[in-house]
């Protein structure tokens, strides 16, 4: 199909998508509106397990389940990455020279980590209470660590990340998950239901299991980033094409 | 005046079939799936909005003293966010592969097939 026949048939088909989505659009129920029946008794639910942020009670409590599938998809593709991006047969790896960093750049990378790394920390350790959790912590907390790379030097950055501690922490935290919610099913519950003691409202052990996945799901995430980036600071940094040496 | 938040999710959902089309490098196409999927975070965030209404955090608001927006769209919103992101990791690692195998990221000179 040349170019030209291409936009034509696009712009035939994005005209009608187009017409028929504007239409739902006058369907759809009025912005701002006052019915929402699932937001509400979501809420009402999140208030009697004595979470006091409600998305966190959706994520990791009532919509339990379904934050184990999307972990899992997060889970397999790291698992793709890592093997898509594998050093293949024609290509060796160099060792990084150490690079000079200016000095203001530096000074402000080093002040900032250790800042960004106790924030990665407190929106996860926090997400049952105020906007956060670990998906949120857990990317604040891996990209904290890559500071390092930008105030140093890419050797620096592998010193305190070996790859392959992160990867069996990330298959440790996407089990612990597993396990928490097989633990609901020894305790004569339900898998993944919330079978711990609620606590008292508005404290960091408030929540019964909600905590609990919460930080499963914080070092997942934050593993699963510090691999993805690795991956791809590897092929940016490391790998070069060419025999082996 | 009512529908416009929906429609500025079909407007950005069909920028980015556009990109999409157009495209003649897969990292810009891999940017443009990104711009589709950000019309569902403003298509989800529509929905769950409600008039004069807060977040759906309770730590420092006394519950039922004002309305919240429905928080079972913002946790879709998360989740969304979370396999975009993921998404978007795939595929450019898939482009990454295809520029070293092929020596190009222009989709149209990709057409033959190769052992």
């Amino acid at each position: 199909m040349t170019r030209r026949t291409r936009l034509f048939v696009a712009a035939l088909g994005g005209t009608g998508l187009a017409v028929l989505l504007v239409a739902a659009c006058f369907c759809l129920p009025r912005f701002g509106g006052a019915q929402h029946p699932y937001g509400d008794r979501v809420v009402r639910a999140s208030l009697a397990r004595h979470t006091a942020n409600t998305i966190a009670s959706v994520n990791f409590d009532q919509r339990a389940f379904d934050t184990l599938g999307e972990m899992s998809i997060l889970f397999a593709s790291v698992l793709g990455t890592v093997v898509l991006l594998r050093q293949t047969r024609d290509e060796h790896r160099a060792a990084p020279e150490p690079e000079q960093v200016a000095v203001p750049v530096r000074r402000f990378a080093l002040l900032v980590l250790p800042v960004a790394v106790v924030t990665g920390l407190y929106v996860i350790a926090h997400g049952q209470l105020s906007p956060g959790g670990g998906f949120q912590g857990g990317v604040v907390l891996a990209t904290a660590l890559h500071l390092l790379y930008l105030g140093v030097d890419y050797r620096a950055l592998e010193r305190i990340r070996p790859v392959g501690f992160y990867e069996i922490a990330d298959a440790l935290a996407a089990s612990a998950y597993l396990v928490l919610g097989l633990a609901g099913l020894v305790a004569g519950t339900a898998f993944l239901a919330n079978f711990l003691p609620y606590g008292t409202f508005n404290t960091l052990s408030s929540g019964g299991t909600v905590p609990l996945l919460n930080a499963a799901i914080g070092m997942e995430v934050a593993c699963a980033v510090v691999v993805l980036l690795a991956r791809f600071l590897d092929q940016a940094v490391e790998i070069e094409k060419g025999g082996e040496k | 005046m009512s529908v416009f938040p929906y429609l500025v999710a079909v407007w950005v959902f069909l920028v980015g079939c556009y990109g999409l089309v157009t495209s003649r490098n897969l990292i810009h196409a891999v940017g443009c799936l990104a711009v589709c999927q950000s019309s569902t975070y403003v298509l989800l965030l529509a929905v769950g909005y409600r008039d004069g209404a807060t977040a759906p955090v309770f730590s420092d608001l006394k519950p039922g003293s004002r309305p919240v927006v429905d928080p079972v769209v913002q946790a879709l919103a998360l989740t969304d966010v979370v396999v975009g992101a993921t998404v978007t990791a795939v595929l450019l690692a898939l482009v990454l592969q295809i520029s070293k195998l092929h020596g190009t990221v222009d989709p149209d000179e990709l057409s033959e097939l190769r052992g």
